[in-house]
């Protein structure tokens, strides 16, 4: 059996003729754009079933420039922040307010309390909880409707996946990061390349990553289309989660353990797909179009649509680059860029503030350019305060600014501007993303760092 | 949820491949109440998109690959839903859009790539071409009148056809939720 495969048995309450599955949720997590799931269960008269396996944070309506929800300028948009504790008061569901120092990106704090651990079944009402999976539990984005039935009745009906394993093996070349590996992966299999699918990472590259590089690649996991993505649980994994707030403590843990032990896929376990891509031909990478899957080693350039294999394609390359206002044949070393972004769910951790740091250590974000770093946490920023990165960034020129999702969608009011180029360690390129005609290039966070001291998207190993 | 059985409309081409819901609503309009017409702001910065024909008068939208894919917002539904739409017809949808759709009374049909670059064609030639569509007999009549299968998993297509809510029918088994959470250890 796949690891998958032994997590969604463990939880199915029924099963129709179909092959759909009730499932059960060990953990539903919410955010501040939850309040629409709350109003359904207020139209029908009903309650949250077990309060206790819900917790909520706000993330995508808060300041990242106050701790104060006055401050944000649309009053709808505190409306919206201020509606998450209206709701979760009433239900009695657990919560970090914005005043909590461990406030954070939902994706960020979940792992970080021990709230996500392996073998469970996590939802949310944000794509990218498919992040919880490094941690060897099956976890996957729902809609508002689906978060007021898995308030209600603590269960989720879903038809089971296919289940698809990427296998890669290798070292990782000096300078490429987890999130070049995962932006390799949606390139090489496209936005649409796992529909249907769950996947599990897995080879030596993915059991040499550290936990948060395994957060960031199951964290784009839906950037491929996958409803899931997952790595096994591991020593790694273990060393992780012990002693963190909500994991389990003395015997309980030996208990956990013995079960988190038993979860990775068989030997024999079967997959409906697989791939497989060698980490020693990754370099470090950037998106130059508005899908994930537009992603190029720094080395290369603006692609020319006359090169497109079909018509389809070629005019969906003349579109992004009339967007993004590049011309084929452009190194992309040469592009320059006004905003930087270091955060998100995807690239908001310490380590990814650790080598992003390493960078901009003694230098100057280049003129012209506005450079951010928003922590994905409180925790996250006391660390770094704590190890000083704080002063690296502030030295060098970057605003350094409270825990969010900021610009990643912008909800919040973080725009970039129209006709503004960002490099951004998000995970969405879409047209508009980071706000109406804002341009975004996708990269790990020690490129984007490479991008703000030089004002172009530059190839980090080549900063000496 | 409304009813769907059958549905006989102009449709509405989108010749594009991962048209992701940022673009069907962007961010900024999340904030709205669900008693607001999402409608208005449905491909607000892409506004072209949506043709020439008056609102209401295409039901049905025909789009490339991995249509809705991206964020998990149900608004991105509300605002094909509330402008009029009712079905749409592509390659494949993200999954959680497909979801989204089906809880909605709004009909995500899959059909192979090369039927629905067909129909882009046509509806290139001839915009507004009628297609219809019938949830009971899991059918497609493509403007050209050819008949297409789509697939659909059973209970959804009984929800569509009686406009039944997933949620009423999960309320009546709360002892089976009830007896599950008995036996169940958590992991």
């Amino acid at each position: 059996m796949t690891l998958f495969e032994k997590i969604w048995r463990r939880h199915v309450v029924l099963e129709r003729e179909d092959g759909h599955a009730l499932l059960y949720v060990d953990r539903h997590y919410l955010q501040d754009g939850s309040g629409p799931a709350f109003e359904m269960l207020r139209r029908r008269g009903l309650k949250p079933r077990v309060p206790q396996r819900a917790f909520a944070v706000p993330d995508h309506y808060v300041p990242t420039d106050s701790r104060d929800l006055a401050t944000l300028r649309d009053p709808a948009n505190r409306r919206v922040a201020e509606a998450l504790t209206r709701n979760t008061g009433a239900a009695g569901i657990a919560r970090f307010d914005l005043s909590d120092a461990r406030q954070g990106i939902v994706h960020v704090v979940g792992p970080e309390q021990g709230m996500s651990r392996p073998g469970m079944l996590i939802v949310c009402g944000d794509s990218h909880t498919s992040t919880h999976g490094a941690l060897g539990a099956l976890a996957f984005g729902i809609g508002a409707t689906e978060v007021a039935h898995v308030l209600a009745t603590q269960t989720l009906w879903q038809k089971k996946p296919k289940a698809m394993r990427i296998t890669v093996d290798g070292t990782l070349p000096e300078g490429v990061t987890a999130k070049d590996l995962i932006l390799a992966i949606i390139a090489k299999i496209s936005a649409a390349g796992a529909v249907g699918h769950a996947i599990e990472y897995a080879g030596s590259t993915i059991a040499a990553l550290s936990m948060e590089g395994r957060f960031t690649v199951c964290n784009m996991s839906i950037e491929a289309g996958a409803r899931a993505g997952m790595v096994a649980p591991d020593d790694k994994t273990f060393a992780y989660l012990e002693g963190r707030p909500s994991s389990p403590k003395g015997a309980d843990w030996d208990r956990a353990l013995a079960r988190w032990r038993a979860l990775g896929s068989d030997a024999d376990a079967k997959f409906d797909r697989e791939e497989s891509l060698d980490a020693g031909s990754i370099a470090p990478m950037v998106t130059w179009g508005n899908s994930p899957e537009d992603a190029l080693p720094i080395t290369g350039r603006v692609p020319d649509p006359a090169s497109a294999p079909d018509a389809a394609k070629r005019e969906s390359m003349l579109r992004a680059l009339d967007y993004m206002g590049l011309a084929p044949g452009t190194p992309l070393t040469e592009i320059t860029v006004e905003r930087v972004f270091i955060g998100s769910c995807t690239n908001g951790r310490i380590e990814d503030l650790r080598s992003a740091a390493a960078v901009a250590k003694g230098r100057k974000v280049a003129s012209g350019v506005e450079a951010w770093v928003v922590p994905g946490s409180g925790l996250v920023k006391a660390q770094a305060e704590a190890e000083g990165l704080d002063r690296i960034f502030k030295e060098a020129g970057f605003q350094w600014r409270y825990a969010g999702c900021s610009s990643c969608l912008a909800t919040n009011g973080d725009t970039v501007a129209s006709g503004e180029r960002c490099a951004s360690s998000t995970n969405r390129n879409f047209q508009g993303r980071q706000g109406p005609g804002a341009r975004t290039h996708l990269m790990s966070p020690a490129m984007c760092a490479a991008a703000a001291v030089t004002g172009r998207l530059a190839d980090v190993r080549r900063l000496a | 949820m409304q009813a769907l059985r059958q549905l006989e409309s102009a449709a509405l081409a989108i010749p594009r491949a991962n048209v992701d819901t940022d673009q069907i609503v962007p961010a900024r309009f999340l904030k709205r109440p669900r008693s607001e017409d999402f409608g208005e702001v449905l491909f607000h910065d892409q506004r072209h998109l949506l043709g020439a024909m008056p609102r209401g008068a295409a039901r049905i939208v025909v789009a490339g690959r991995n249509f809705g894919c991206g964020s998990s917002r149900e608004h991105a539904v509300w605002a094909l839903y509330d402008y009029g739409f009712r079905a749409a017809i592509a390659p494949s949808f993200g999954d959680i859009f497909r979801s989204n759709a089906l809880k909605n009374g709004f009909l995500p049909v899959v059909l192979a790539e090369e039927v629905v670059a067909g129909m882009l064609q046509v509806l290139a030639r001839t915009p507004g071409a009628r297609i219809a569509l019938d949830v009971e007999r899991q059918t497609v009549t493509a403007p050209g009148g050819a008949v297409h299968h789509f697939d659909i998993e059973p209970f959804a297509r009984q929800c569509l056809l009686e406009g039944q809510d997933e949620l009423d029918y999960t309320l009546t088994q709360a002892d089976r939720i009830a007896e599950f959470e008995r036996a169940y250890e958590a992991p």
